[in-house]
């Protein structure tokens, strides 16, 4: 187990420097210079030149590298244009709100899509069944951003049920939350449903039942702890969506936080926040999908020993 | 091609016949077919059937309303945008921009993803190993971040969009190819082929190839309702195609401004992603229930 665990962990360390050498040379060899762009348009030569020095644009590239390197190390990622402060702390000012708001569209997946299905597995062919079997195609078909917009035109414009934008009361939450969480609980309630099935139709299930186990405790306690072992990776995975879809609902919310800020800074030509904002989702990703492989060995053996 | 559906088809009824006694009928899915004929209808005939140019204003007639409103005409059936664009040319010829990216991204990744894939199936071992360890790592990246870095660079535009799908989706068909190789290069015919003195390059091509193709078609249907759906995101974002391209997800975020006083200009865009995605994902169910009845895919 401790030699898995070391091995995911190189794997994982091996990702992170890759992915921070191809921002690197991505950025600085692209087509934006980041001089032309912080200096205001009368600014002189002589200006754009002390820039250069300062910065280390004059440099070697790979002089400018293994600064790269080594300020990233120290947590130092650059100053953001726009703000004239380190990009990683424009980054973490914004941070909480992308949790709160990706914590609340999590769990209410998880909770949802796993009653839905479990349900539906339970019970094949009734109203719940039939109702998940539509969400879940809905919920795969309609586009985020457009279900958002269309809450929005109902509910906040048409009926002024609901704030349309910002963050501060829970009812700001609703929304953003329904409209993040929509894809997943699709996929939950899909996944949940099919791994439920598998797992009632095995020969564990008929023992508990002719044991005489109550129908409940073989359902949670005989079924659902053998279907969770695929469904682990699908709900670790779902974070990975929750990136992408907080980008598209904070925009469309105008929720202050990372995704909105990412294509805020794209548009301003703030490069060092969207660099950090791409190290710091593959950092992110990374990161779980170290927890997934860990979990995953522990709660399946065969995996550690394959 | 058709002689492999056909084939396929025929084993799958035979099949049933003898294991369960009965035929099972597989459900003809109307509501894809008919969304998907009328996506197609529009991709094909978009220049005969669009009653405007999609990308000339009129600025006379701004922001109208779909005909069955107060202050709508029949001359504009879904109204007008805030430049006085017809809606529903642009609708028409949206889907033309929508079809051509959702090629374009599995063309390019497909092409790479079955070369290695077949590569790494056919010769195994060593070889096998590298590119399926590239795959793993590969996967493991979030996709929306080389969007970012390749839009930061390059500018958002329609081929950067192309690009990175291109560049991030191959992973999926590697493995999926490399899993058919794997089983269909111990198969006799293989063996046969090489008998008869096939090269390698003859035998993956044009013996392994067409064997895998049903996959292939399978898993490529149920790819264009994904990409149809993240192109409109991205252009909906900034990061996509770019105004006055007449891209769904573009008319979209155009419409988010007037979205209190003209709700047309936000749904339409939406109704016809939806019916190209529905399209795409009941067909593709359906082309999967019939060339995999065993399930082998997801």
């Amino acid at each position: 187990m401790q030699g898995y665990i070391l091995k995911r962990v190189i794997i994982a360390a091996f990702t992170v420097v890759i992915v921070l050498t191809v921002v690197f040379f991505v950025f600085r060899m692209g087509a934006a210079d980041p001089v032309a762009i912080m200096l205001p348009p009368d600014a002189t030569p002589k200006d754009a030149r002390i820039l250069t020095e300062k910065f280390g644009l004059d440099k070697p590239l790979i002089v400018q590298y293994w600064n790269f390197i080594k300020n990233a190390a120290h947590g130092d990622f650059g100053l953001s244009f726009r703000y004239s402060e380190p990009a990683l702390k424009v980054l973490f000012t914004r941070l909480p709100a992308t949790i709160q708001l990706g914590l609340v569209a999590f769990f209410a997946a998880v909770v949802i899509g796993l009653f839905i299905g479990i349900i539906s597995a339970v019970k094949p062919d009734s109203l719940i069944d039939r109702f998940g079997r539509v969400f879940a195609l809905a919920g795969m078909s309609l586009p985020t951003f457009w279900v958002g917009i269309m809450l929005i035109l109902f509910l906040g414009v048409t009926l002024r049920w609901l704030p349309i934008a910002g963050r501060g009361s829970p009812l700001h939450f609703i929304m953003p939350a329904f409209c993040l969480s929509l894809y997943p609980i699709a996929l939950i309630t899909r996944l949940a449903r099919s791994a439920m099935l598998d797992a009632l139709k095995s020969d564990y299930v008929l023992m508990a039942r002719i044991k005489g186990v109550p129908e409940f405790y073989v359902i949670l306690l005989h079924a659902f702890r053998n279907a969770c072992i695929s469904l682990v990776t699908v709900i670790f995975s779902i974070f990975g969506f929750l990136i992408l879809g907080s980008v598209v609902v904070e925009t469309i919310f105008t929720w202050p936080g990372i995704g909105r800020l990412v294509i805020e800074s794209f548009f301003a030509r703030d490069y060092p926040v969207v660099q950090i904002f791409v190290l710091f989702v593959t950092f992110v990703v990374v990161t779980l999908n170290l927890i997934v492989d860990i979990v995953y060995a522990y709660i399946d053996p065969r995996i550690r020993y394959r | 091609m058709g002689k492999i559906w056909l084939f396929k088809k025929n084993r799958l009824e035979k099949k049933n016949d003898i294991s369960s006694g009965k035929k099972v009928r597989l459900k003809i899915p109307y509501l894809g077919f008919t969304c998907l004929a009328l996506f197609f209808f529009a991709v094909i005939f978009a220049d005969v059937i669009s009653p405007y140019d999609p990308y000339e204003g009129d600025l006379i007639n701004i922001t109208l309303p779909p005909f069955w409103q107060d202050g709508g005409t029949t001359a504009h059936l879904l109204g007008t945008d805030m430049l006085g664009r017809d809606v529903l040319s642009r609708l028409i010829h949206g889907s033309r921009i929508s079809f051509l990216i959702s090629v374009g991204c599995i063309s390019f990744y497909g092409s790479i993803g079955i070369i290695l894939g077949l590569i790494s199936g056919f010769f195994g071992g060593r070889t096998d190993m590298a590119i399926m360890r590239l795959t793993d790592f590969w996967m493991s990246l979030p996709g929306i971040i080389v969007l970012f870095m390749l839009a930061s660079v390059y500018g958002p535009s329609a081929k950067t969009l192309i690009i990175t799908f291109g560049i991030m989706g191959w992973p999926n068909y590697a493995r999926i190819v490399r899993g058919e190789c794997l089983s269909l290069r111990e198969r006799d015919f293989v063996r046969l082929a090489r008998v008869a003195g096939c090269g390698n390059l003859r035998i993956m091509f044009s013996h392994i190839f067409p064997n895998i193709m049903n996959t292939i078609i399978i898993v490529a249907t149920i790819d264009v309702g994904g990409i149809i759906v993240l192109t409109a995101t991205m252009s909906f974002l900034g990061l996509g195609t770019q105004p006055p391209s007449c891209d769904w997800g573009l008319m979209l975020a155009e419409g988010r401004q007037y979205i209190t006083y003209a709700w047309w200009l936000v749904t339409f865009p939406g109704v016809a992603i939806v019916v190209a995605v529905l399209g795409f994902n009941l067909t593709g169910d359906w082309i999967r229930k019939i060339l995999d009845p065993k399930q082998k895919l997801r």
